[in-house]
């Protein structure tokens, strides 16, 4: 027990240097990488208040960026879509997710590892292959649109809900429900005040996982997006392609603070971390 | 308590998106049965964005909008049929195969309103893909040269297409990202037929270009004009139009056209097969002609536009710069595209990759 | 009883998984090993071999084998500064390296796009600072960047999580023990971070090898990866067929990875295993 708290306290005077040696160097290496991550970010940031066009060059401050940001049908309908269709699958993937995952902690090991196997696929497939398949299938039975790109991004959310609620029920003790049912509550009731109480940190990280996940995607929305239907991302890919346009760098600026506000508040909740942590948990 | 406040701030945005979906899908099925959406299909950055709200306003058709890059890629888009397009913009030589494919409707074109405003010569020049003018309308034409930076190149370099070869402007070239296009200056350099399927003769072009791989600096196609402004690159391979927005931020640019010849272009609006509103497609055609939104279009993309009113309107410094209307001289120099067979095409997009498979 | 009932809550998603997971791979089973007049054919499959389609192959293995390195390289010793920093706000942190990763992946690129951009960001301050510029936008080295800047975070979440878990008296005891900071680090860190090294490299390595986005928009139209190919056989080459077949190796290629990844991972934590 003293030990613990006292990591490397009763070395000599030799290893307090190389510690404050090795702190530097800790402290350098992070700043390092912390400039490589955001030093791109700061780009961003200063050219989107940059009263120049097309030059990388300092042209002035100017908020102009901003408003035509705010003015472009193209990239307001897209912000529209994004947060549509990342809402829309989020609940509705977290719901069937989460049912199916109560249902799979209850099966045998055949058909549980059938659907452990099924739900492997969308993780473990390149998103390009995944999108491509959608497609195809997609072409022969419907127009592609609005409801090809949401149930596209369904499908790639439900496994994250159902391997953050999986480990939940696991844990969850298993005769409480029983009793509940036996004292003759109703399976809704005995869900709603002994099981939901245990997942509902899981369910709530797999939604996280499920908006995230979402927001990121590309390249399957690439594949079964329709005509005129357009996300962030497929948005900007076909602008990053016509060439340089300053209202983008606003949108970054925009987007960026937005995510780190929203995060903050998530991260202060009590579930903080899980969704980061699930993510490492299915590989 | 933060936790109600994040639940109840998440539920409520989740209502939003629920509604606005649920009103957007509404709207569309509303108009749907109404017969009110039009599908559009372009080349990016090609038509000025106010001009399709205008036309949404005046004429309560929602329009989508969808953008693509080669005229190879609206050709897959077209025939994968996951799209119902109801009006397409496109090259000459994609809208001939079209055309003998039975994919294109007739239409009457002349009973347009506002038909009479295009200029004749051009209509003549698209007869060599549309007989009767009955499958098509002119949108825009122009042609494909070289755009330079005068600081960094004279223009006796330019004026021919050996300087895309020039070593001494290593990683200063730009090529474009589109098969047929990258293909005109060494098969014009090597004195060939722009439309030649001769597999010998593409070889020799693509000796050429291979040659010319290590010392271009990208492949692009709507970047060009930015990247040309920035001062990223010496020589461009560009459509004149592209030339004429760079030159408008760069005082130092300037384009010509080859004195071995180049490509000539039209591209044009037709209605496809899939179209389920033509009379909007119609109105969109007809409206696209109309004087003051040729006229918008055109200060937004700078090529040539074939509505006469349009270009009566210009000073005569904008009508004789060689990179917005093409010269007799340059017209007479330049081939135009026609259809190849499916195996050339397929041929050439196989030495293609080649060519960019060589890292 | 119940029991049987419960499992019941599965049928939406059996629906699901049949629907729009197992058909649409059988679709892309059925274009890679049938003509389009619907004979049975490998030639789809072949076309791998077609020079072509192998260098680009080829490309894609080397790089995305270099970004994984240089994730790893990166990621490991910053999760472990992470993990041994004796702060209050560890966790923030953590959180302020994963924040780039909630951005969005194309606003990501267009940022690295204005670094190295000729006349970028980047190539302002060497001349500035009186060196000679460089050019790496359009090589394959802009691709590399574009994706170790891309997919690190993936690489420091699972390291730094596993990290997390190594209790702090393994370490001290070793320590006690007479073993030195290279023991400690080879004989138990290591060994004990296998499964967060192996789900970092998974989670970079298979988006890398089969991105074509980043290609696109940091090559220059000159680095031709397999994602390049089989995109454009489906987007303007109207070859779904061979772009089936070359999705098929594809997925091949990234199961075969994967297991081999896996077989490093003795204690069987990383893996599919879920539980």
């Amino acid at each position: 027990m003293v030990k613990q708290n006292s990591p490397g306290s009763c070395r000599n005077r030799n290893a307090l240097l190389s510690r404050r040696t090795t702190n530097l160097l800790s402290k350098t290496y992070m700043a390092f990488i912390f400039l490589f991550l955001y030093l791109p970010i700061f780009v961003l940031i200063v050219l989107s208040f940059n009263d120049s066009k097309t030059r990388v060059e300092w042209g002035g401050f100017t908020l102009k960026w901003y408003v035509e940001c705010f003015q472009s049908e193209t990239i307001m309908s897209a912000f529209a879509t994004t947060l549509q269709i990342t809402l829309i699958s989020a609940v509705i993937s977290t719901i069937i997710g989460t049912m199916a995952a109560m249902g799979i902690s209850k099966m045998k090991r055949k058909s549980r590892t059938f659907y452990l196997g099924a739900t492997n696929i969308p993780l473990l497939n390149a998103d390009i292959v995944t999108g491509i398949s959608m497609m195809l299938l997609f072409v022969k039975f419907i127009d592609l649109g609005f409801v090809t790109v949401l149930i596209a991004h369904i499908t790639f959310s439900i496994p994250y809900v159902i391997l953050n609620v999986l480990p939940k029920l696991k844990a969850a003790n298993h005769s409480t429900y029983e009793a509940a049912l036996d004292l003759g509550a109703t399976p809704l009731y005995a869900f709603y005040k002994v099981t939901w109480p245990e997942i509902r940190s899981g369910v709530f990280s797999g939604f996280l996982m499920a908006v995230t996940m979402s927001l990121d995607d590309f390249s399957i929305t690439y594949f079964t997006k329709g005509a005129g239907v357009n996300t962030l991302s497929t948005m900007l890919y076909t602008e990053l392609r016509k060439g340089i346009k300053p209202e983008l760098y606003a949108l970054s600026t925009i987007l960026f603070f937005t995510v780190l506000i929203l995060l903050l508040a998530v991260n202060y909740h009590p579930s903080k971390k899980t969704p980061s942590r699930a993510k490492e948990d299915f590989v | 308590m933060k936790k109600k406040i994040i639940a109840s701030g998440l539920i409520s945005a989740l209502a939003i998106a629920c509604l606005s979906a649920c009103n957007q899908g509404g709207q569309t099925q509303e108009q749907q049965s109404r017969g009110n959406t039009l599908t559009v299909l372009n080349y990016g950055k090609y038509i000025d964005e106010d001009a399709l709200r205008q036309f949404e306003n005046e004429t309560g058709i929602d329009v989508k909008y969808e953008e693509y890059e080669s005229p190879e890629e609206m050709y897959t888009k077209y025939k994968a049929g996951a799209i119902d397009y109801d009006v397409i913009c496109t090259s000459e030589y994609i809208i001939q195969k079209l055309i003998s494919e039975g994919e294109v409707l007739e239409q009457d074109y002349a009973a347009l309103e506002n038909y009479g405003n295009l200029d004749k010569d051009i209509l003549d020049l698209a007869k060599s893909y549309d007989p009767n003018n009955t499958y098509t309308v002119p949108y825009f034409y122009g042609t494909l040269g070289i755009c330079y930076d005068t600081t960094k190149v004279t223009e006796e370099e330019a004026s021919s297409w050996d300087c895309l070869w020039d070593k001494s402007h290593a990683n200063e070239i730009i090529m474009m990202n589109s098969v047929r296009d990258s293909f005109v200056p060494a098969l014009k350099k090597l004195e060939y037929s722009l439309n030649t399927t001769d597999e010998a003769k593409l070889q020799e072009a693509l000796a050429l270009l291979d040659e010319q791989f290590p010392i271009v600096y990208a492949y692009f196609v709507d970047e060009i004009g930015d990247e040309m402004i920035s001062g990223n690159a010496h020589v461009a391979l560009v459509y004149s139009g592209e030339a004429a927005y760079a030159m408008d931020y760069n005082e130092d640019l300037a384009y010509c056209v080859p004195k071995e010849g180049s490509n000539l272009w039209i591209d044009s609006w037709f209605i496809p097969k899939t179209c389920k509103n033509e009379e909007a497609a119609l109105k969109f055609i007809d409206f696209l002609c109309r004087e003051d939104i040729g006229m918008a279009n055109f200060d937004y993309v700078y090529y040539a536009s074939p509505l006469t009113p349009v270009v009566e309107a210009l000073d005569e410094e904008i009508r004789s710069n060689e990179a917005i209307i093409p010269s007799k001289e340059s017209l007479e120099k330049c081939e135009v595209f026609t259809a190849i067979s499916d195996e050339a095409a397929a041929y050439l997009n196989h030495l293609w990759q080649v060519l960019k498979s060589q890292l | 009883m119940n029991r049987i009932k419960q499992q019941f809550l599965a049928g939406p998603y059996l629906v699901w998984i049949i629907g729009f997971i197992l058909l649409p791979l059988a679709m892309i089973l059925y274009y890679a090993f049938f003509n389009e007049d619907g004979t049975f054919t490998l030639d789809n499959i072949a076309s791998i071999a077609d020079p072509v389609n192998l260098k680009a192959m080829g490309l894609s293995l080397e790089l995305g084998v270099i970004c994984t390195l240089i994730c790893l390289l990166l990621a490991y010793p910053l999760a472990m500064i992470l993990n041994n920093l004796h702060i209050k706000n560890q966790s923030f942190v953590v959180f302020v390296f994963m924040l780039p990763m909630w951005m969005n992946f194309m606003l990501r690129i267009l940022a690295w796009k204005l670094l190295l951009n000729k006349n970028g960001v980047l190539n302002t301050i060497l001349l500035s600072l009186g060196m000679e510029r460089i050019t790496i936008l359009n090589t394959p080295a802009a691709v590399v960047f574009g994706m170790v800047y891309d997919y690190l975070p993936f690489m420091i979440l699972p390291i730094y999580n596993a990290m997390a878990r190594i209790k702090k008296d393994y370490i001290e005891a070793a320590h006690d023990l007479g073993a030195n900071n290279f023991t400690v680090f080879f004989k138990i860190i290591v060994p004990l971070t296998v499964s967060g090294i192996i789900s970092g490299i998974v989670m970079v390595f298979v988006p890398a090898l089969t991105s074509f986005a980043i290609s696109e928009l940091l090559g220059g139209g000159k680095v031709l990866l397999i994602g390049n190919i089989i995109e454009e056989s489906f987007m303007q080459g109207m070859q779904w067929n061979i772009g089936s077949g070359l999705s098929f190796v594809l997925m091949v290629f990234v199961m075969i990875s994967m297991a081999i990844t896996n077989a490093f991972d003795k204690d069987g934590e990383g893996g599919t295993a879920v539980w």
